[in-house]
C-alpha cells in the first residue's frame, strides 16, 4: 500500500477506521439522473462509490462517464475498468481521462466472459487482464509511462484496488497466490466476491495473515444483503464463484416471505460483526445489488455511521 | 497446415540446461511440411544440444525421434516404454501436439521447441502465409473465396477501410489489402452485387470469442 | 600441380554442396572436428543449379547455431572455388588450418579429451 495518492478512500483505510464502500450500477439507457439518484442515498454512508463497468457483460452507460458524476457531486468514486471490453489504448486513454476530473481509485478487472451478458455472440478483447491493469496503472502513476513507452508529466494519482475471489475453490491457497501475483502487480486494496461462507473467508484471511499479505494490501469484505430465499438460490446454483451455504438459504427460506428482506439485512449485519474481529478485514464493501436504499441502514446498523470525516 | 518456426535455440537451451537425458520429440506432421519440427529438424536441435552441452563439460544424453503425429494418443503413446528415461522433453510439434504430449505423460516435463504461428499455406518453400484464422463460421461464400477475417489487419467485413492504398494495406506495403483483393475476385467471377451488401455484426461465439472449442460428431464416434 | 596443403585436413567428397546438410556439418563437430569448410562451385557454376547457394544458408545456419551453443561460427566457412583453381584450393586450407590454430582446439575436443571419433559414436 506504499504510494500515496489523494484518495479518500486510501486516507480512510491509512486512518485505522474501517473504510467503507458501496457501488452503483449504471442504468441500461442514456439515463444519468439514475446515478444521481443512487449516489444521493449511499452518499453519506460510505467513503466511496464503486461504479460497475458493463457488470455481468450486460451494456450499460459508461463507468466513467458515471464516475464523473458522482465525482461532480462532490463524492469520491471507484472507477471498475474490466479487460474485456477495450485494449490497452482505449483503457489507458480512459485512465487518463478519469485523472483529469480527479478520480483517484480504480478497480482493475478482467470482466465475466461475454457469454453471460446481452450481447453474447460478440468479440471479447482482453488485450490485458486484470493484473496487467493493474501493472499498467502502476506504471502511469509511478513511472509517468505509458505501456508503449510514452513518457509525460502529469500523472494519474490512483489508488488502484482489484477483486479477490476466496470462494471460488476449492483451492483456497491458490487464491491466496493470485492475491499475492496482484499485490506484486501493484495491487493496494482488495474488494472480495461477496461472502457468505465465513470458514471460507477466516481461512483465506488467515492465510493472508500468515504471508504478511494484509500488511501490503487492504482487504474489504464484500457484503451482498439477500432480499429474499429466491435471491439465496439463484446465488447458490446459478452465479460462479459465489458460495451460499445451505444454512444461509435455509435461514433466509425459514421466515416467512414479508420477513426475508429483513432477514437478510440482519444476517449481512452479523456477518459484519463477525468479520469486524477477523485480522486484517480493513473494511466493507456492501453490494446491495438493485437495492441501494438500504446501505444506510446496514451502516449504522453495523455502528459505521457517521463516517468519520477525515481532513 | 499449421505453419511454425523453430525457437531460437537459446530459448531452448536456457529450459533445458540442467537436464541430463532429453528427447527432442519432432512430429511428421504439419511441422514437417513447413521445416520447422521433423525429423530432421529433430537432429539438428540434438546434434545442437550435445554440442552445447559437451563444449560446457557435460556429458548429456539428447536424443531424437520423430512420431507420426503429436495430436494423437495412438502415436504419442509410441513414447510410452521410452519416454520414462528422459527428465523432460523437447516436442517440436505444435502447441496442440506440445500440450497433448504434456496431457498423456501428466508426470514428464514437457517443453515447446517452436513457435506456432497460424493456419496457412506454402507460397513457396521457406514462404508461408497465413489464409484461415478458424472463426468456426466459414463465410468465404460471401467474399470470394478471400477471407477478410484473415486477410484484413482489422478483420473488417465490410472493407475496404480508408487506409487501403493502391491495393495494399496501412499496415505493411508488403501485405495486400485483402478486400482489394475480394473486391477484385469477385469482379472476376461476376459476384460484384455481393460486395454491396453490408454484412451484419458477426456472431463470434464459435470464434476463440466464445471461448475454448470442441467438436462432437456423434455420427462418427465409436 | 604439387600443390602442399596442411596434413591436417581430411577431404569429404561430394557429387555437390548441395548434397551436404546442417546436420552433415553439425556431426563433423561433434565427433571433434576444430573446423570445417564447405567448398563448392563457383556461384552461378552449379551443375544442379543452385546446390552452392543451399550450401551458403545452410552454412550460414550452422554458423548461427555454433555461436549459440558456445564453439563459435568462424569455425565454419563456405568458399567457391572451380575445379582450375588449385593454388586457391591449397591457400585457403591454409587460410583456415592458421585460424583454426590461433582459435585453438574445438571446446568438444577440449571437453572429450579427444581426437576424431568415428561418427557412430556419437550418433549411436
Amino acid at each position: 500500500m506504499s504510494a500515496e495518492t489523494p484518495s479518500k478512500l486510501q486516507k480512510m483505510i491509512n486512518s485505522g477506521n474501517f473504510a467503507v464502500t458501496s457501488e452503483v450500477g449504471p442504468p441500461r439507457s442514456a439515463d444519468g439522473a439514475i446515478i444521481e439518484h443512487k449516489a444521493m442515498m449511499i452518499k453519506d454512508y460510505v467513503d466511496a462509490i464503486n461504479v460497475t463497468d458493463n457488470q455481468t457483460s450486460v451494456c450499460r452507460l459508461c463507468s466513467l462517464a458515471a464516475c464523473i458524476r458522482i465525482k461532480q457531486m462532490g463524492l469520491e468514486p471507484v472507477l471498475q475498468m474490466v479487460t474485456r471490453d477495450r485494449n490497452r489504448i482505449a483503457m489507458q486513454s480512459d485512465i487518463l481521462g478519469a485523472a483529469s476530473f480527479g478520480i483517484n481509485n480504480i478497480l482493475c478487472l478482467t470482466g465475466d466472459h461475454q457469454h453471460f451478458g446481452d450481447h453474447a455472440s460478440c468479440a471479447n478483447v482482453f488485450d490485458l487482464d486484470s493484473t496487467q491493469l493493474a501493472m499498467c496503472v502502476r506504471m502511469m502513476r509511478d513511472e509517468g509511462k505509458l505501456l508503449g513507452g510514452w513518457e509525460f508529466e502529469v500523472r494519474p494519482q490512483m489508488f488502484i484496488g482489484a477483486a479477490a475471489n476466496p470462494f471460488a475453490g476449492p483451492n483456497v491457497a491458490m487464491r491466496v497466490s493470485r492475491l499475492a501475483k496482484k499485490v506484486a502487480a501493484g495491487v493496494q486494496f482488495i474488494q472480495t466476491q461477496c461472502i457468505y461462507n465465513m470458514d471460507t473467508i477466516k481461512t483465506f484471511m488467515k492465510m493472508m495473515v500468515d504471508r504478511g499479505l494484509h500488511e501490503k494490501v487492504a482487504i474489504l469484505a464484500g457484503i451482498t444483503p439477500m432480499k429474499n430465499v429466491g435471491m439465496a438460490k439463484y446465488m447458490q446454483k446459478r452465479v460462479p464463484g459465489i458460495d451460499v451455504p445451505e444454512e444461509v438459504v435455509k435461514r433466509i427460506g425459514g421466515v416467512p416471505k414479508e420477513n426475508q428482506a429483513e432477514e437478510g439485512i440482519t444476517l449481512a449485519v452479523e456477518q459484519i460483526e463477525e468479520l469486524k474481529e477477523v485480522e486484517g478485514i480493513r473494511g466493507f464493501h456492501i453490494m446491495a445489488i438493485e437495492w441501494e436504499e438500504k446501505v444506510p441502514e446496514i451502516v449504522e446498523r453495523i455502528g459505521l455511521y457517521p463516517r468519520p470525516q477525515l481532513a | 497446415m499449421i505453419k511454425a518456426i523453430p525457437k531460437p535455440i537459446e530459448e531452448i537451451i536456457e529450459n533445458v540446461k540442467d537436464c541430463d537425458k532429453l528427447l527432442i520429440a519432432g512430429c511428421d506432421g504439419c511441422v514437417t511440411v513447413c521445416e520447422a519440427g521433423g525429423l530432421k529438424e529433430a537432429k539438428i536441435l540434438a546434434s545442437a544440444l550435445r554440442l552445447y552441452f559437451t563444449q560446457g563439460g557435460k556429458q548429456a544424453q539428447v536424443d531424437d525421434t520423430s512420431l507420426t503425429r503429436q495430436c494423437e494418443k495412438e502415436y504419442l503413446a509410441q513414447l510410452s516404454d521410452r519416454i520414462d528415461q528422459y527428465d523432460a522433453v523437447v516436442s517440436l510439434a505444435c502447441g496442440c501436439g506440445v500440450q497433448y504430449l504434456a496431457e498423456m505423460y501428466d508426470k514428464k516435463v514437457i517443453y515447446p521447441g517452436v513457435d506456432t504461428c497460424f493456419m496457412g499455406v506454402n507460397e513457396e518453400r521457406g514462404l508461408y502465409s497465413e489464409r484461415c484464422q478458424a472463426c468456426g463460421r466459414c463465410i468465404l461464400a460471401e467474399t470470394g473465396g478471400i477471407c477478410p477475417i484473415a486477410r484484413c489487419s482489422k478483420r473488417m467485413l465490410n472493407g475496404p477501410c480508408g487506409g487501403s492504398d493502391k491495393g495494399k494495406c496501412e499496415v505493411s506495403k508488403d501485405v495486400p489489402c485483402g478486400w482489394e483483393l475480394i473486391y477484385e475476385r469477385l469482379k472476376t467471377v461476376g459476384q460484384l452485387d455481393r460486395f454491396e451488401n453490408p454484412t451484419v455484426p458477426k456472431d463470434w461465439t464459435t470464434s476463440r470469442d466464445g471461448g475454448p472449442r470442441k467438436i462432437v460428431r456423434e455420427d462418427l464416434r465409436i | 600441380m604439387r600443390l602442399q596443403y596442411p596434413p591436417n585436413v581430411r577431404i569429404i567428397e561430394v557429387p555437390c554442396t548441395g548434397k551436404v546438410d546442417i546436420n552433415h556439418l553439425l556431426m563433423a563437430f561433434e565427433v571433434g572436428a576444430d573446423g570445417v569448410i564447405v567448398v563448392g562451385c563457383l556461384e552461378g557454376d552449379c551443375h544442379y543449379m543452385a546446390g552452392n547457394l543451399h550450401a551458403k544458408k545452410r552454412v550460414s545456419r550452422v554458423k548461427g547455431i555454433l555461436d549459440r551453443v558456445g564453439l563459435g561460427g568462424e569455425r565454419v566457412g563456405m568458399y567457391n572455388l572451380s575445379s582450375g583453381m588449385g593454388g586457391r584450393f591449397a591457400e585457403i586450407v591454409r587460410e583456415m588450418t592458421e585460424k583454426i590454430m590461433e582459435l585453438g582446439p574445438s571446446p568438444i575436443r577440449k571437453a572429450t579429451g579427444t581426437a576424431l571419433k568415428a561418427a557412430g559414436e556419437v550418433a549411436a
